[in-house]
């Protein structure tokens, strides 16, 4: 981190800006950069990964199965012989679009449905709150499983197998996750909404829409950015498990939880095959975790670092 | 403290209400009939399927049938599983008590670890053993079950070849067999156990560091009180209050876990039951274990408002 003390204590202060002083401080938090680094490294894996490793997913060669890891497969190969690299990168693009959409569902289902709560001075807010707690009090688990194994047959005859089975994921699992982030958002508008400056701005005649939008949102966000990163490991590991119980992507998709699944009767004989896929997941969900601690330290104004 | 119990069970009983309305509206939006079956056996003729329907009101209007569900599922008439050939009920009591044991006892577990280590913890922040409590509670909740689980096979099976993985309900009795019921109970326990203590110990250490900077606190040490007396008896009261809470909002998670650990050691309980009417398309099961864990997680909740109450007097005179 000495490269980033080039900026003398005079330059600090004329560029000083919110956004700044959040990476001063992230950047204190040595496991959360190091957790930032490696998510990005993991990323990058999935996304270029193609592109260099050209080995099909789906190739057959029962003669190389099980094999651990060698040159020709670098992280060995399944039952039927099928390279587990091409298909752990395959499947890690699925698993992280699917934390990541799934955390955008829920933080804009809890964000709208904690604003409205936050702002409502009547009885929409209890009412708001009093579903918010029932849903909290919902066995998660069991119900996402009720959900995909009612709406998978109609959802997969309209996108077909992938892209139905994807959309109803992320839909229930965010669907499922909102509350926290309607808590959080409510508790933030509360106390906004009776500051100086929201008066201010509405005696000056701004509309509620422009008062949240401009004034109460923004200074809301911190907790949500927070909810929303710890959201998105929390979606990850959802997804891993409905697949790893062998109800979430068919088994033409190897996303890591299915690549799980599809190893547990072979711990025997070929460890490998499970070790990889559940070590990724776990790589990528105690990394977005640090990083939500990490952004925890860095936005949380009242704490001095 | 009887007026306080009554009026948690008055907020517990909508809610439960509630839930069953989720889970219904949720079954009856669903494409798809729960008798498609029937509709689509072409040895089933067209009379006997439109009695069949009368019969279980599916022509009824919605909030009809909804009362009706609700009034079968009140008196214990809860349907008729078509794969196993019994009653839901009966089935799902047969099955219940291995997961109320498998939870019971991984509760157990993670209260042992995390009450100690993080009042440990919380009494000394910031040092070696505080931070390394943290990373290994931090490494613990971002852990999967499924992946505990199977690590722990690999190693404690496979490798090792200390421990069953595949859990067998066989009736006997006997020493051997108890400690043989004990010795294939230990995995998943552990499993289970690890993953709440890691998250409590956090919990447990946050609440505890709120109390301990209190004035009472200080005055109780001023007193002359010895280290454990002010943290047992003064810190540690108070700091539970909070920690009972969450472990109530965190029950709907460790069914979660549950389910997922009887699948992997392949233990009889609702969990897997629930799986595996699923991959059988088994609707009343299904519906009910789905109910079922939604009445146990409002009754933990019950529970821990009513022992909040206990805890903390002041909260049942409001």
């Amino acid at each position: 981190m000495a490269g980033l003390t080039l900026a003398s204590p005079s330059a600090e202060r004329r560029g000083y800006s919110p956004w700044r002083e959040t990476w001063r401080r992230y950047r204190r938090h040595r496991p959360a950069v190091i957790s930032a680094v490696l998510l990005l490294l993991l990323i990058a894996a999935v996304v270029i990964g193609p592109f260099v490793w050209r080995v099909s997913i789906s190739d057959i060669d029962v003669v190389a199965g099980l094999q651990g890891p060698s040159l020709a497969h670098p992280f060995g190969t399944d039952d039927l012989g099928q390279d587990l690299l091409a298909r752990m990168i395959y499947g890690g693009r699925i698993s992280l679009a699917v934390g990541l959409a799934a955390m955008l569902v829920s933080v804009f289902v809890g964000t709208l449905i904690g604003a409205l709560a936050g702002m409502s001075r009547g009885a929409l807010g209890y009412i708001l709150m009093w579903v918010t707690d029932l849903f909290l009090s919902l066995p998660q688990l069991p119900l996402l499983l009720l959900l995909i194994y009612l709406f998978r047959d109609g959802l997969k005859a309209v996108f077909g197998p992938e892209g139905g089975i994807f959309i109803l994921i992320v839909l229930v699992i965010g669907g499922l996750r909102w509350m926290p982030v309607a808590r959080l958002v409510r508790a933030q508008f509360l106390s906004l909404r009776e500051k100086e400056f929201v008066e201010a701005a509405r005696a000056l005649g701004a509309s509620p829409t422009r008062q949240v939008i401009r004034h109460i949102l923004p200074n809301a966000l911190g907790p949500v950015i927070i909810a929303g990163t710890i959201d998105v490991a929390a979606a990850i590991i959802a997804e891993s498990t409905l697949s790893f119980l062998g109800l979430g992507f068919p088994p033409d998709t190897p996303t890591w939880g299915r690549i799980l699944y599809d190893a547990k009767d072979f711990l025997d004989i070929g460890p490998h095959w499970a070790l990889f896929p559940g070590g990724a997941i776990f790589i990528a969900v105690v990394a977005i975790n640090f990083i939500g601690d990490g952004l925890r330290d860095a936005l949380d104004a009242r704490k001095v670092i | 403290m009887s007026q306080y119990i009554l009026r948690r069970l008055m907020i517990a009983l909508p809610s439960l209400l509630g839930i069953s309305l989720v889970l219904f509206v949720v079954l009856a939006l669903a494409p798809g009939d729960p008798f498609s079956e029937l509709a689509t056996n072409p040895n089933v003729p067209p009379e006997v399927q439109a009695a069949l329907r009368a019969k279980f009101g599916l022509d009824d209007p919605i909030y009809i049938r909804y009362l009706h569900w609700l009034a079968a599922m009140a008196q214990g008439d809860w349907g008729f599983s078509f794969v196993s050939r019994m009653n839901v009920d009966t089935l799902i009591l047969q099955r219940l008590p291995a997961t109320l044991y498998v939870i019971g006892s991984a509760q157990l577990l993670a209260l042992l670890i995390a009450i100690p280590v993080g009042v440990y913890a919380a009494t000394r922040p910031y040092s070696l053993f505080d931070q390394l409590a943290n990373t290994f509670a931090f490494i613990g909740f971002s852990l999967p079950t499924f992946f505990t689980g199977i690590l722990f096979i690999l190693v404690f099976s496979v490798k090792l070849d200390w421990l069953p993985f595949v859990y067998t309900d066989v009736p006997g009795s006997g020493i051997k067999w108890a400690l043989e019921m004990i010795r294939q109970a230990i995995m998943p326990v552990m499993v289970l156990g690890l993953f709440q203590a890691a998250s409590l110990t956090r919990f447990v250490r946050s609440a505890m560091l709120d109390v301990i900077r209190l004035d009472y606190v200080t005055t109780a040490r001023a007193k002359g009180l010895g280290q454990a007396n002010v943290i047992v008896k003064h810190v540690m009261r108070n700091a539970m209050i909070p920690v009972v809470t969450l472990i109530a909002l965190q029950m709907p998670a460790v069914f979660g876990g549950a389910i997922v650990t009887e699948q992997i050691f392949r233990i009889p309980g609702i969990g897997s039951l629930l799986i595996s009417s699923i991959l059988a398309n088994d609707t009343p099961v299904i519906m009910a274990v789905t109910f079922v864990f939604a009445c146990l997680v409002v009754l933990f909740n019950l529970i821990a408002d009513v022992l909040y109450g206990w805890l903390d007097p002041r909260i049942s005179f409001r």
